[in-house]
């Protein structure tokens, strides 16, 4: 099979490759690769508006740390964004996980509760925002009626209003949003885990917890990787949301704000001359951040599966 | 171990139907709030309509431009899927059936797309466009979307691709059919299952990007949904009931798509995990 297959691979005309090749390539090279070299480019020069300045080397990347507004607002919003991987991971990795071990081996329901389970993750997360948005209304919103009606009216509280649980908001609804996903990805992974293993450790005279710890979570451990790389990729470049909530200045009083946001605004809204610059700097310094992290936690999860698997 | 099972069940049930109340009752909300009036809503924010009401679509849809909206987020995403696929589709059939290393790099280099956060080159994009004269341009947001499907598209084609055998097409080509002609009536449709699932998670995220569109269409004409939503949000905040109405004709299609192809979406949503 396998020199057959070579044979016949090395027959495919080198034109006829590049034929059908060429308008992905092209595609791809003009508003990908050309973009991506650009907006590192840009961020090297000094701006005056659109025109381009001479080459200042690390400037831009000096003055997103340092200069103002964004000497305050880059560590606020980032540390937003960290709230929203941490707040997230928990959610998932407690609820979701739960819910996939209560699905497992549940037979006819099965399909039903994973559909119910993952609607939210298909609907726009504009409109999620938007939708929660409305309902945590502190006038009609339905979930402070709700509270009311249970007595907990200690807790219909303004939540979107008020600084210090607004992105509390955020991060309960991002994970509401999230969990069907890894609630899938979970379930996959019990399904996957043989009957024969878990028969001999019921025989080895295994408990509960023990069974766990010992047998399901090293086979989880996959799948939990793949959600931490996708949770952390999706709460870095988290706008949607955040965008619905509170509006692209990140109220109230910034309490809101994360790192696509902090972008938008520079490039977009901030009327500064040389926001061109430091814009792409910031998108640069993102795109560094996000994909180092998430090549590393890639490395660091086989690393670990070798050594589990030997 | 049976009667453990059966002790658990109960519990186990509560807390799947418990969450599945959590799930789905904001999109009720949703869809239920659509059909009410402001009066209904300020008085008893929690309750069932008193009779359906359709005005406040009938005002999303005309009135907040919403159809407009609709058909503008149905051409840029069918379209860009279009696109999407059938370049990757191409791509993909050599990437599965030629050894050179050209390809095997250009392969690599499309995968790495799945992990960059290539959204954050916006401005350049923003530039060329500007120059190009595709600022609030529908084709151009469908350039751009087109490009952005290719690492998934040809990631999950190519596997497809590399998985059917080579026999068929050799069996082709004896006959005297060409690249193209073996491609088309001989592999086409063999790869149909790829296709639909590439098909499904593509419209699922250009159907509600908001990224792009916020930034590069800057006339109403020319929104799509999402950026339609952030406008109308602002000018009709204290009308709870059409807010709901836009919220749910932005969902439907979703919905549709979800209750047709629910097996696509969920076998594919862990198909990386079945490795």
């Amino acid at each position: 099979m396998k020199t057959k297959s070579v044979k016949s691979h090395a027959r495919m005309p080198f034109l006829t490759g590049v034929v059908f090749v060429a308008p992905a390539l092209l595609l791809f090279s003009v508003f990908i690769l050309y973009p991506l070299a650009t907006a590192l480019s840009y961020s090297f020069f000094s701006w005056k508006g659109t025109l381009q300045g001479s080459f200042i080397g690390l400037e831009n990347y000096e003055a997103v740390f340092t200069r103002k507004p964004f000497d305050e607002a880059l560590p606020n919003a980032f540390s937003h964004n960290l709230l929203l991987f941490a707040g997230a991971m928990v959610f998932q990795n407690t609820v979701g996980l739960l819910l996939a071990m209560a699905l497992h081996k549940i037979g006819r329901l099965k399909r039903l509760f994973q559909t119910m389970f993952a609607m939210p993750y298909l609907v726009s997360p504009l409109v999620v925002g938007y939708l929660w948005s409305l309902l945590l209304s502190p006038l009609f919103g339905p979930v402070n009626a709700i509270l009311k009606a249970v007595g907990l009216e200690e807790l219909a509280l303004p939540w979107l209003g008020d600084p210090t649980t607004a992105i509390w908001a955020i991060v309960f609804i991002t994970a509401w949003q999230w969990i069907g996903f890894p609630m899938l990805l979970y379930g996959a992974a019990l399904g996957g885990i043989p009957e024969e293993i878990t028969e001999a450790a019921d025989i080895d005279g295994a408990t509960g917890f023990k069974k766990f710890r010992s047998i399901t979570f090293p086979l989880l451990l996959p799948a939990l990787g793949t959600v931490s790389i996708l949770t952390f990729i999706g709460a870095m470049e988290a706008f949607p949301i955040p965008y619905a909530v509170g509006g692209s200045t990140g109220s109230p009083a910034g309490a809101t704000d994360v790192m696509a946001l902090l972008f938008y605004r520079t490039a977009f809204e901030s009327g500064d001359v040389g926001s061109i610059g430091t814009s792409s700097a910031l998108a640069m310094l993102l795109f560094l951040f996000i994909f180092g992290v998430a090549v590393a936690l890639r490395l660091a999860l086989s690393r670990g599966e070798k050594r589990l698997y030997g | 171990m049976r009667k453990r099972l059966n002790v658990m069940a109960i519990p186990k049930h509560t807390l799947l139907w418990l969450y599945a109340l959590v799930s789905l009752s904001p999109l009720s909300i949703m869809v239920l709030n659509s059909f009410r009036t402001m009066k209904e809503m300020a008085r008893e924010p929690l309750a069932m309509p008193e009779n359906f009401n359709f005005t406040s679509y009938e005002k999303a849809w005309v009135t907040a431009s919403f159809e407009t909206y609709f058909f503008n987020s149905m051409f840029v995403t069918i379209t860009s899927v279009f696109i999407g696929t059938s370049v990757s589709l191409l791509a993909a059939y050599v990437f599965a059936r030629s050894k050179r290393k050209i390809f095997a790099l250009m392969e690599g280099l499309f995968l790495s797309g799945l992990l960059l956060p290539v959204f954050l080159a916006i401005l350049p994009i923003f530039y060329l466009f500007d120059a190009l004269g595709l600022i609030s341009n529908l084709w151009g947001l469908i350039l751009v979307y087109s490009a952005l499907s290719i690492p998934f598209s040809s990631f999950i084609l190519a596997a497809f691709f590399r998985q059917l055998p080579i026999d068929l097409e050799e069996a082709a080509r004896i006959d005297g059919a060409g690249y193209f002609r073996t491609f088309f009536s001989i592999l086409l449709p063999l790869v149909r299952p790829a296709i639909a699932t590439v098909i499904v998670f593509r419209f699922v995220p250009i159907w509600n990007d908001f990224f792009y569109p916020l930034m590069l269409m800057r006339d109403r004409a020319v929104y799509t949904l999402p950026v339609g939503l952030t406008r109308f949000f602002g000018e009709y905040q204290t009308d709870w009931a059409t807010l709901f109405a836009g919220l749910t004709i932005a969902t439907i299609p979703l919905v549709i798509l979800f209750v047709v192809a629910s097996k696509q979406l969920i076998s594919g949503l862990t198909a990386g995990m079945s490795k």
